[in-house]
């Protein structure tokens, strides 16, 4: 099997000031990998880059296209990249405002990208919307409501909808249940694990919080001032941490 | 002789407003940034319109000014009178003696010819701008020709009123690769502008002018299951009795009694000269000739 | 099926100091197909640890585990994952609950994972269910709010929805009753009659006797303790 996504020697300088550093990965299909670390780990960053929304001053990102041929994402064009972004990939923002479009409904958020790709039809597209907003667990009657009218876990839910509904095969998360209620959060992670599940997503997902990677990722890679200072599977780094970093990490975290 | 060059603008101006219209010719639908001017009147009372008209004319030229179809509102007259005193040309009424028409929100119903020029007041010309706020972004639109986000707005249309509510300024889409906003004609307008004429659009406000050559292809969007119809009121003009005019609605009385009139108001008394009696026609030319005296 | 050998497991304590703690040195093992060997020694010489590093859970210092062909220790994390999902099952102590995931659902992922038929899989898992005594009014609920007994039974009957070719069991008849505690061995000498290779830790004397061909005290993989 040939991976997904190979990532190869990323590294990102604001200035002096090391982004991230040196960040090697493969990503299967199917996977999801997690990447924790705190406030100014450079885990952000490193999304940011691996999402081709910062240029990365060294590296290559080389995604498995449709066709079979691995492209590098930093060199590719913009309206290449971009179409990538509304087909093969999508971005599930930590706060919904970003990663929707809030002066339009729901079924037009769905629908969007949809219209973008070509669809033309009006009852096709709307009936694809209200079947993803039930996937997502928004009842169809929503289906006109702007997101403003939506709770907190709502939007969130409504912009996976959104990310989802053109089948892409690699998924970035950026903290998807940050903000949110603790038993909002459940529900939202649960739904996640359904929907990986369910699509063979690959999924990178940052996040601060370890309880999120435990549920949702195959493997873990943790970061600390910009380097990643530990990886493999999940369960080993959260039960066996090596490094002294994810050892304090680990060990902090407060049982209830 | 007047104290003014030729209508108003430096040669230097005329020359960037002309290289622009050419661009815009070049690259129909495209909106092509130019360095509007300070005009003798505020923005948002066709300043675009105005300039693009003042690069366009030459002495020989004959003027016809028309703001939602009427050649005698306030702001037509005014811009007439500017004209014909800074570029000393001819002005007329008559849609098919005019070399040069500039108008506000609505294209002559009479077809145009490959010798006129049609110049449209623009107030914004990014088609996207209330879904996107983003110039950059919009920009970047327009190059990748990512339009999905219009046909947002229009599923929006279908799903609040049942039906695409846009009724002027009705996005196009131009030679199979720009969307246009056509400025706000009512869509009745909208067939019309595959027409034989040049089109120029102004908006100076936004600094853009963009323009449609000769037959260009021009195709307003809509969905397959809700196709684009130019529709206009379901009557003919009181006064010329034409079934195939866009209809200004006027109220006559407290009583809420109403007349259909023909918004161009050149197309109508031609068609009334011609003898063409709409329903109301004597009626009305009674009750003008009572206030008149 | 199982084969460990010069197996080693070091624990560093960075935030103490970088204390380093061997645990395990040179461990031996071999599990054949059909076959059931007991993990035994007292509490903390390692039966856990073991287990855990052939789940590859626990990293190991070196030395290596080969399960199905596949070398734990040096393998891909891809290759891990495959190797949990098809060969090797783990039935720990602790049923770790996702919140809202209804029991029938919980003990039918590990055969949806490999693919099965949604119908056949919740089938499979019903059967289960039923076998280790657990209501049928339960099943739509999720398990956290089930008893401890009740959790342990949920997590056996995940445990063996799939037939695993190689299953590790943490404690399987901890906190059971003796009916269930029958099931459960029942449910062992099932797998073992169709070919498991399986290690197990059972505190329980009898039940040990009962399902195991052999034993191996981990105490002598203990460094400094050897005999």
């Amino acid at each position: 099997m040939t991976p997904l996504l190979k990532v190869e020697n990323i590294s990102k300088f604001y200035g002096r000031r090391i982004g991230c550093k040196d960040v090697n990965f493969d990503l299967y299909p199917g996977e999801v990998m997690g990447i924790v670390g705190e406030s100014g780990s450079g885990k952000s960053t490193l999304l940011n880059c691996l999402a081709g929304f910062l240029t990365p001053e060294t590296g290559e990102v080389l995604f498995e296209m449709r066709d079979g041929a691995m492209r590098d994402t930093v060199t590719m064009s913009e309206p290449e990249r971009r179409m990538l972004s509304r087909t093969d990939w999508a971005f599930v923002h930590q706060h919904a405002r970003d990663g929707l479009r809030m002066n339009v409904s729901a079924g037009g958020n769905v629908g969007e990208r949809l219209m973008a790709v070509g669809a033309r039809h009006y009852g096709n597209i709307r009936e694809e919307a209200i079947d993803w907003l039930g996937r997502v667990e928004i009842n169809e009657t929503r289906v006109d409501d702007r997101p403003t009218q939506f709770s907190g876990g709502m939007q969130q839910r409504l912009q996976i909808a959104r990310n989802l509904v053109t089948g892409p095969r690699l998924v970035f998360m950026d903290e998807p249940t940050g903000g949110l209620d603790v038993s909002v959060q459940a529900r939202l992670l649960d739904l996640l694990r359904g929907l990986v599940r369910e699509m063979g997503l690959s999924a990178i997902i940052v996040t601060h919080d370890l309880a999120v990677v435990r549920l949702l990722a195959d493997r873990l890679m943790v970061m600390k001032d910009g380097h990643v200072v530990e990886t493999g599977l999940t369960d080993q780094v959260l039960d066996d941490p090596q490094h002294a970093y994810t050892q304090l990490l680990v060990s902090s975290v407060l049982q209830v | 002789m007047s104290d003014y060059n030729f209508a108003y603008l430096d040669e230097q101006t005329k020359r960037m407003i002309r290289r622009a219209i050419l661009k815009g010719l070049a690259i129909p639908g495209y909106q092509v940034p130019f360095a509007s001017r300070e005009m003798p009147m505020p923005y948002g009372w066709g300043t675009g319109g105005v300039q693009v008209s003042a690069a366009t004319l030459t002495p020989d030229d004959t003027l016809k000014v028309i703001d939602q179809g009427a050649d005698d509102t306030t702001n037509a007259v005014s811009i007439r009178k500017f004209f014909e005193k800074t570029a000393g040309v001819q002005a007329t009424e008559e849609t098919a003696q005019a070399s040069v028409i500039q108008t506000r929100h609505r294209i002559p119903e009479e077809d145009l010819r490959e010798d006129q020029i049609l110049v449209y007041q623009v107030p914004i010309p990014e088609p996207l701008r209330f879904l996107e706020p983003s110039e950059v972004e919009t920009r970047k639109m327009h190059s990748l020709e990512e339009y999905g986000l219009m046909h947002v707005k229009l599923y929006e249309d279908i799903a609040k009123h049942g039906a695409i509510a846009t009724s002027y300024a009705y996005p196009v889409k131009v030679e199979g690769r720009y969307v246009m906003d056509p400025s706000p004609i009512p869509k009745f307008d909208n067939p019309k502008m595959e027409m034989a004429a040049i089109q120029l659009f102004g908006a100076g406000r936004e600094q853009r002018i963009y323009a449609l050559p000769p037959y260009c292809q021009v195709v307003s969007l809509d969905f397959e299951d809700y196709p684009f119809e130019a529709s206009k009121a379901d009557h003919a003009c009181d006064m010329c009795g034409a079934t195939n005019s866009y209809l200004d609605e006027v109220i006559m009385d407290d009583a809420g009694n109403r007349m259909f009139v023909c918004s161009d108001t050149d197309f109508c008394t031609s068609r009334r000269k011609a003898g063409h009696m709409g329903a109301q026609a004597a009626a009305a030319s009674a009750a003008l000739k009572e206030t008149a005296a | 099926m199982i084969e460990i050998k010069d197996l080693s497991k070091t624990f560093t304590l960075h935030n103490q100091g970088s204390v380093v703690i061997p645990v395990m040195e040179a461990a031996e093992l071999s599990v054949a197909q059909g076959e059931c060997v007991a993990l035994t020694g007292a509490s903390g010489a390692g039966k856990s640890t073991l287990m855990r590093m052939i789940y590859g859970n626990y990293l190991a210092a070196g030395g290596s585990i080969v399960v199905d062909g596949v070398d734990v220790v040096t393998a891909e994390p891809r290759d891990i994952l495959a190797l949990r999902r098809e060969v090797l099952g783990y039935v720990s102590q602790f049923l770790r609950v996702v919140p809202r995931v209804p029991t029938l659902d919980v003990v039918a992922e590990p055969l949806l994972s490999v693919g099965a038929d949604t119908e056949a899989a919740r089938d499979r898992a019903r059967d289960l269910l039923a076998r280790l005594n657990i209501p049928e009014r339960l099943w739509s609920l999720s398990p956290t709010s089930f008893s401890g007994g009740e959790q342990q039974r949920v997590n056996i009957a995940r445990g063996f929805a799939h037939t695993y070719p190689a299953m590790l069991l943490d404690e399987p008849t901890a906190s059971l009753d003796a009916a269930n505690r029958e099931t459960v061995l029942g449910l062992i000498e099932e797998a073992k009659a169709r070919g498991a290779a399986i290690i197990g830790i059972f505190h329980d004397e009898a039940a040990r006797d009962r399902v195991c061909d052999r034993e191996i005290d981990v105490s002598v993989f203990t460094p400094g303790m050897a005999a």
